[in-house]
């Protein structure tokens, strides 16, 4: 896009006349060593444009089938909006519980060596391939009132986590922060770390390090990472329905009101399908830079 | 025996890699480690910062008070990286007045002492930039005033002239000397580049292969190279050999010197001082040997002509003589060194 803006006498011009006579044979083309290519393999073109399909498809299904006019009504229906916000403001506080916890995880994983990294490395990651109704009935088996750790914080604090809004949170953060860990830990092994000790000659604590150089300098990945994590809490059903059950009003977040909606009435499924789908695209367009056009 | 000033044994001992030197800076001096790629210089320079792990036997003090147990970030040092390592999210005015702030001072107050020091670098104007903003010259005048205001007691500068392109290194290598002369503590630097050595540095260090190999004032060792890298550095053909009086055997061959010496010894002369002939000129048959032609190439104004046989060599002679002799690689010539050029000194 920018080259033809550009005024480069050397290049603008070939453009135009080099591509129509491409097919015509190599005579006269002596600038920019082209690669020889080929007819295009269908056995490659024709599953490609299937795999294309399938995943844009049933998206322009939902677009196709969504009841337009009443749109904006079904979306002020009183259920609608509870789970609405109820979906945001855990995923939002799920998403600080990873930050809080899991920038720190990463820290240690990639600044500091100690036996047994590698183990906590793959511990970390998990939650990423573990089933999440797994992850919800780990939880419960942990946190509910039998649970090994449940049963003292009720006894103790009078504090029960399952089939709470807390428990929601419990539950998308369980699942969401392998995502957060893994984009921070990367961003600081990609960080160059003499910066770090550049920091440290002029007197910089650890903390200092990290609070005055290495956060600053890895902010882009954490951002990154927060907005999966948040995405990837939004999104959460199995562990949410297994651990927080599904309760208008305290656990029953856009997901599981999805599902339900489906049986009862599809179009309201469609329409909250649609919030979600909306939030999806607009987490994919402010990570465009970062994810999707860098090769 | 002073207590003031650097005083350090470095011992690093890798797989690979060993490193053994023995170090003294004094307040106001300028020591510059000087030595060939991978001889270990900038692990030395590690070391003393504390950012590389020293092994056993080493020993650093720094104005009588141990700086080996000391972590880094409370070494009363600082360091300038080879290429700067400007913190590229703060202003080179926050750069600066990091290191203050690291000690304790105020924001305000670390900020006024960054402001004298970037207009102390003549960078005032420049305060609020970003690093990426900065030319390479600038950068590195932000570098050095980021590891002055800590007030250290040891200055540390990896090559600090190496990332600057061949004209903004002759300004900044004379306005570094200046910030040096004026700086108080000790300081050391690395570097792999001859002048800037001899312009900034009060006394040479010469390291390979992790040791000291030879030390003393840039003249001294400008002089009197004791290894062939020195050697080449200061531009001069070196031999080792045996002396007699006011003459010194080098292999099967023997030189007149101007210097009387006995027992093993250099022998030193600039490529200038070769004359080359066709045919065995006459004469003394001291100072001339018969060597093969291995190559010719342009050095300066003049032509180099790397020679071999008994003794390699190089000479470096006019274009004009190159094509009065007809010279070409492979062939046959007789070379000679005045003695008076020759300089002869104890190995």
């Amino acid at each position: 896009m920018t080259s033809s803006a550009s005024p480069s006498p050397d290049r603008a011009p070939s453009r135009g006349p080099d591509r129509a006579p491409s097919r015509g044979g190599p005579a006269g083309r002596r600038d920019s060593p082209r690669r020889v290519t080929g007819r295009l393999p269908w056995m490659l073109l024709v599953p490609a444009v299937l795999g294309l399909a399938f995943l844009v498809l049933p998206l322009a299904g939902l677009l196709v089938r969504a009841p337009w006019p009443t749109l904006l009504q079904r979306l002020a229906e009183p259920q609608v909006l509870q789970a609405l916000r109820l979906s945001l403001v855990t995923a939002s506080i799920a998403t600080a519980v990873c930050l809080v916890l899991g920038v720190p995880l990463a820290w240690l994983l990639a600044r500091v060596s100690f036996p047994g990294r590698r183990v906590v490395r793959a511990l970390v990651t998990v939650p990423l391939v573990l089933p999440p109704v797994v992850g919800g009935v780990a939880l419960l088996l942990l946190l509910g009132r039998r649970g090994l750790l449940g049963q003292w914080l009720e006894s103790t604090f009078g504090l029960t986590l399952p089939f709470t809004s807390a428990g929601v949170v419990v539950a998308e953060a369980f699942v969401a922060m392998p995502f957060l860990v893994i984009s921070v830990e990367g961003a600081l092994r990609g960080a160059d770390q003499r910066f770090e000790e550049a920091a440290a000659t002029l007197g910089a604590s650890r903390w200092t390090v990290f609070r005055r150089v290495t956060l600053p300098l890895i902010m882009p990945g954490i951002v990154a990472g927060a907005v999966l994590c948040w995405a990837r809490a939004l999104g959460e059903f199995g562990a949410t329905i297994t651990f927080a059950g599904n309760f208008p009003g305290t656990t029953q977040t856009m997901p599981l009101a999805v599902y339900l909606a489906l049986e009862t009435e599809p179009e309201a499924a469609i329409v909250l399908s649609l919030v979600l789908l909306a939030v999806s695209v607009i987490i994919l367009a402010s990570l465009r830079d970062r994810w999707v056009n860098t090769p | 025996m002073t207590p003031d000033g650097l005083r350090a044994r470095l011992v690093v001992t890798r797989p690979s890699f060993a490193l053994d030197v023995t170090l003294e800076a004094a307040p106001g001096e300028v020591v510059a480690l000087l030595g060939p790629n991978g001889a270990g210089k900038t692990t030395a320079l590690r070391a003393l910062a504390g950012l590389t792990a020293l092994s056993g036997g080493s020993r650093i003090t720094l104005d009588g008070e141990p700086l080996h147990t000391t972590a880094a970030e409370r070494r009363r040092i600082g360091m300038v990286f080879q290429d700067y390592l400007l913190f590229p999210h703060l202003s080179a005015l926050d750069n600066v007045a990091f290191g203050p702030r690291c000690h304790g001072a105020s924001k305000a107050e670390a900020r006024r002492t960054a402001a004298a020091l970037l207009e102390r670098v003549g960078l005032a104007e420049h305060a609020a930039a970003k690093p990426r903003r900065l030319s390479g010259g600038q950068a590195q005048r932000v570098a050095l005033a980021r590891a002055l205001a800590v007030h250290p007691r040891l200055l540390l500068l990896d090559e600090p002239l190496a990332a600057l392109d061949a004209h903004t290194r002759l300004e900044i290598r004379s306005q570094l000397r200046r910030h040096l002369a004026d700086f108080d503590g000790a300081t050391v630097l690395v570097t792999h580049d001859p002048l800037d050595a001899m312009v900034l540095a009060d006394r040479l260090v010469v390291v390979e292969q992790g040791a000291v190999v030879q030390q003393g004032a840039p003249a001294e060792v400008a002089r009197r190279p004791r290894t062939d890298y020195v050697a080449r550095l200061v531009g001069l053909n070196l031999y080792r050999g045996m002396a007699d009086g006011a003459r010194v055997t080098v292999g099967e061959l023997l030189f007149s010197t101007s210097e009387h010496l006995e027992g093993p010894a250099f022998v030193a002369f600039p490529p200038a001082a070769v004359a080359l002939y066709r045919s065995r000129p006459d004469g003394s048959p001291r100072n001339l040997w018969q060597a093969t032609i291995e190559g010719i190439e342009r050095h300066g104004d003049n032509v180099r002509v790397h020679l071999d046989g008994l003794i390699a060599a190089f000479a470096d002679i006019t274009p004009a003589a190159v094509a009065d002799l007809d010279l070409a690689p492979g062939q046959q010539v007789w070379a000679s060194v005045k003695a008076t050029e020759t300089h002869a000194y104890p190995a």
